[in-house]
């Protein structure tokens, strides 16, 4: 089938059409607008909702009023826009609902900018909102993985009754690339949904939507429960990508855009005899700890680079556990590291002398 | 022997939780009524707030979503989007619609978000422990506002109903009362044509209800069914503030239950 | 073979769709393509850039911070990515917009006279395209054909009626760079 050539935020629309949405709720913010441009057009064309909210906060209330009524629901916001929204998604969480979640990360704190950054994988990854949660988060790294990592995301939420979250940022979300949209979307079989309040029409029981537990015996429990899961979905669904991992002795760890780079890195680094790879953490959470376990015994070092001060960096030390060396090279603020200078770390890290 | 009185259908039998003279009852039995009456029970979804309704959903014999605070327009928004053909209700006190949810009451509204809302004011927030509203009254003790709001500092109080009724979208906006048999049964017509709107499709209906809180005003039931009378109803006056234009061209609705 | 170009200029002068053109050709032409548009408030308005990677082989990093070549439309990106090119690289430049004052680089540097060119084919508009026809006439990365055939995929429809004013900016700029080519012009 031929390719097209589509925008990393395009993709993100397509890929959820593809995956059976058909609700979205939003609210406009840079640098994600050709999301929303695109399902604007697109929803109604195929009997779907493109409804734009008055803030972030009522857009993420829309998803759980969607999602409690059994859709397959999404919003889509960068950075200051999900802060907003992290109330409703402890909310969804809690009342354990489906639905996805796009971060088209932007450069902060506060105003920041629009240029593309990482500094939200904390609040991605650690819960994000009040209470003990985890979202499902998945960090794709191409135009074409992102139209996979759509239908995935719905499937998890589905699977799981939880929030997934799929983290990109300006730069994956303007960048044109091929997409081979073959394979992907068409018919699936709609998850039953027996919880979902849709009216009892002939129903005997009653079914409530809700994440207050006022008794503490019975929110712990729930919280227990919702433990299991967690615990399940850390053995189940951790994803990695590994890029020149085999016989690496120097191993970098980035996620997303710029773990385009790190290829990048990686690609000149074996050229000029340095034994390099890469570990691309695609779920961010669960973290793929098993990649690291993996290779620890025969590696000399982890670089991780993020854009950011240094969060993913915290999880790759908790996996290493001290065994190996970790360093960390970060550009924060909407700054994006060059090939050139994280090629600079690895050689330091490695121990090879500078030339010039 | 015939039953000429009974619970609704539309309320499931758990006993109230309310503290005595507070009339959050009341009106959740006019609600059930009207559903009951419409014979819309298993098509309709509740939504519910947070403050003392906070638990209405184990009250209303249907299908219920506990919202967040002030969000309960926005959720239901989801609900009817998805399900159009549902009948789709938000119940939600002063503190929650007037104050942290205003936002979201006044673009449903202005969306013409075809949900039924019903508004429980009380002027205080009473789960919190009678704290000031937005709908507080001027010179009214709260635990906030211990010498009376003080309208120099706190402003004067918020009217919902005349606000929305600015707001195309939102066909039909009444304020009731349930001080007084005849008010109660003026406010169930006006609840049921707030879903008959709905039913309609016609747009954004709100029923305003003014409401008692004796424990947070420190009165008794009767002192306060009196108070809300003599202090609440000049400063929220009762009537229909907007009615769906189509009800003045061909009559329905309007015959139908008032 | 990775070819990592980098067009840049003022906004409006048809920097972006020239860049989705040749990503457009060079992914029909089976390679492998990125295209990524400037980033940030030069968006909006001043001078805009994107960066456009073909490869045989999967691209590592789409970013284009060490070009192989520059198409550059205007003085102040020349001035500014000029000394961003790689050593091997090559330069294009609008010779109707663009003093070098002389610059020295130890690669080719080639001058077309873009706006010239397209003001004579009637359309100003079209100057970046020659500019791209005369990359593609020099190096063959993608043959100059694949280019044209892509235009009515990259023009919206529109605008197709602009195919054929494109198309003669395409062969144009082509034509010349293939006199570059022989050392000629």
């Amino acid at each position: 089938m031929a390719r097209v050539l589509m925008k990393g935020n395009e993709a993100f629309g397509e890929g959820a059409i593809r995956a059976g949405c058909r609700y979205f709720f939003g609210y406009p913010i840079t640098p994600q607008s050709e999301l929303p441009h695109f399902l604007a057009k697109r929803l109604p064309e195929i009997g779907g909702v493109y409804l734009q909210a008055e803030s972030e906060v009522s857009a993420i209330n829309m998803v759980y009023g969607a999602a409690a009524a059994g859709a397959r629901v999404m919003t889509s916001s960068s950075s200051p826009g999900i802060s907003l929204m992290q109330e409703g998604i402890s909310y969804i969480v809690g009342a354990q609902l489906p639905c996805v979640i796009i971060n088209v990360m932007r450069g902060g704190p506060g105003l920041g900018n629009i240029a593309p950054a990482q500094g939200d994988y904390f609040q991605a990854t650690k819960g994000g909102g009040h209470g003990d949660y985890k979202l499902i988060v998945l960090a794709p790294a191409s135009v074409q993985e992102i139209i996979t990592h759509m239908q995935l995301a719905f499937d998890l939420a589905d699977k799981y009754r939880n929030p997934v979250m799929v983290v990109g940022d300006g730069i994956l979300g303007q960048m044109m690339e091929p997409v081979d949209l073959e394979g992907t979307g068409g018919e699936m079989a709609e998850p039953s949904k027996p919880w979902a309040t849709t009216g009892m029409r002939g129903r005997k029981e009653r079914n409530i939507v809700n994440s207050l537990c006022i008794v503490p015996e019975e929110n712990e429990k729930n919280n227990l429960q919702l433990a299991a899961k967690y615990g399940e979905i850390q053995r189940s669904e951790q994803r990695w990508e590994e890029y020149g991992l085999d016989d690496a002795e120097w191993v970098l760890v980035a996620f997303g855009t710029v773990a385009r780079v790190a290829k990048g890195v990686v690609d000149k680094a074996r050229k000029e005899g340095i034994a390099a790879g890469l570990i691309r953490p695609i779920t961010l959470w669960p973290f793929p700890e098993k990649a690291f376990n993996k290779v620890i015994d025969q590696v000399k070092g982890f670089l991780t680079v993020e854009m950011s001060l240094g969060q993913m960096v915290e999880d790759v030390r908790l996996c290493v556990q001290g065994r190996q060396p970790v360093r960390f090279l970060g550009r924060p603020g909407g700054m994006v590291p060059s090939v050139r200078e994280v090629y600079e770390e690895l050689k330091k890290m490695a121990g090879v002398k500078t030339c010039g | 022997m015939a039953k000429i009185f009974q619970r609704p259908a539309a309320l499931t039998g758990k006993a109230f939780h309310y503290c005595p003279g507070c009339t959050h009852g009341i009106v959740h039995r006019i609600i059930a009524q009207c559903i009951d009456e419409l014979g819309i029970r298993e098509d309709t979804i509740g939504v519910c707030p947070v403050g003392c309704s906070v638990f209405a959903y184990e009250y209303f014999n249907c299908d219920m979503i506990e919202a967040a605070h002030g969000r309960a327009p926005a959720v239901a928004t989801g609900v009817k989007r998805v399900l159009p053909d549902r009948v789709v209700f938000t119940y939600q006190g002063d503190g929650d619609l007037a104050a942290i949810g205003t936002a979201e009451v006044v673009h449903a509204a202005a969306r013409g978000e075809k949900i039924t809302t019903i508004f429980i004011n009380n002027a205080v927030f009473g789960m919190t422990g009678g704290q000031m509203a937005p709908t507080t009254l001027v010179g009214q003790k709260t635990t906030t506002t211990p010498k009376g709001r003080d309208r120099e500092t706190t402003g004067s109080p918020l009217r919902v109903a005349e606000l929305l009724s600015t707001v195309e979208g939102a066909v039909y906006v009444a304020r009731v009362s349930v001080h007084n048999p005849a008010s109660v049964i003026r406010a169930k017509k006006a609840i049921k044509k707030a879903f008959e709107v709905q039913l309609q499709g016609l747009g954004f209906a709100i029923v305003e209800v003014l409401s008692t809180c004796p424990t947070n005003w420190g009165l008794s039931p009767v002192e306060a069914l009196e108070w809300l009378e003599k202090n609440m109803v000049p400063i929220f006056p009762l009537g229909e503030f907007r009615k769906p234009a189509e009800w003045d061209k061909n009559g329905t609705g309007e015959g139908a239950s008032c | 073979m990775l070819e990592e170009v980098l067009i840049a200029g003022f906004g409006g002068q048809g920097i972006m769709s020239t860049g989705q053109l040749l990503a457009y050709a060079g992914m029909q032409e089976q390679k492998h393509v990125a295209w990524i548009p400037s980033y940030g408030p030069e968006m909006r308005g001043g001078t805009a850039n994107c960066g456009i990677t073909l490869s045989d082989t999967p691209i590592s990093s789409p970013l284009v911070t060490e070009p192989t070549c520059l198409l550059a439309m205007n003085q102040p990106s020349f001035e500014k990515y000029a000394p961003m090119v790689v050593p091997g690289g090559i330069i294009f430049y609008n010779s109707s917009l663009i003093n070098t004052g002389g610059i020295s680089v130890p690669y080719p540097i080639f001058a077309i006279p873009a706006n010239a060119i397209a003001e004579e084919l009637g359309n100003v508009r079209v100057a970046c395209n020659v500019l791209l026809g005369a990359y593609l006439g020099y190096s063959k990365v993608i043959p100059v054909d694949a280019a044209v055939r892509a235009l009515e995929k990259v023009l919206p429809p529109h605008r197709h009626k602009l195919i054929p004013v494109n198309q003669k900016a395409l062969e144009k700029g082509a034509a010349l760079g293939r006199e570059y080519r022989k050392g000629g012009a």
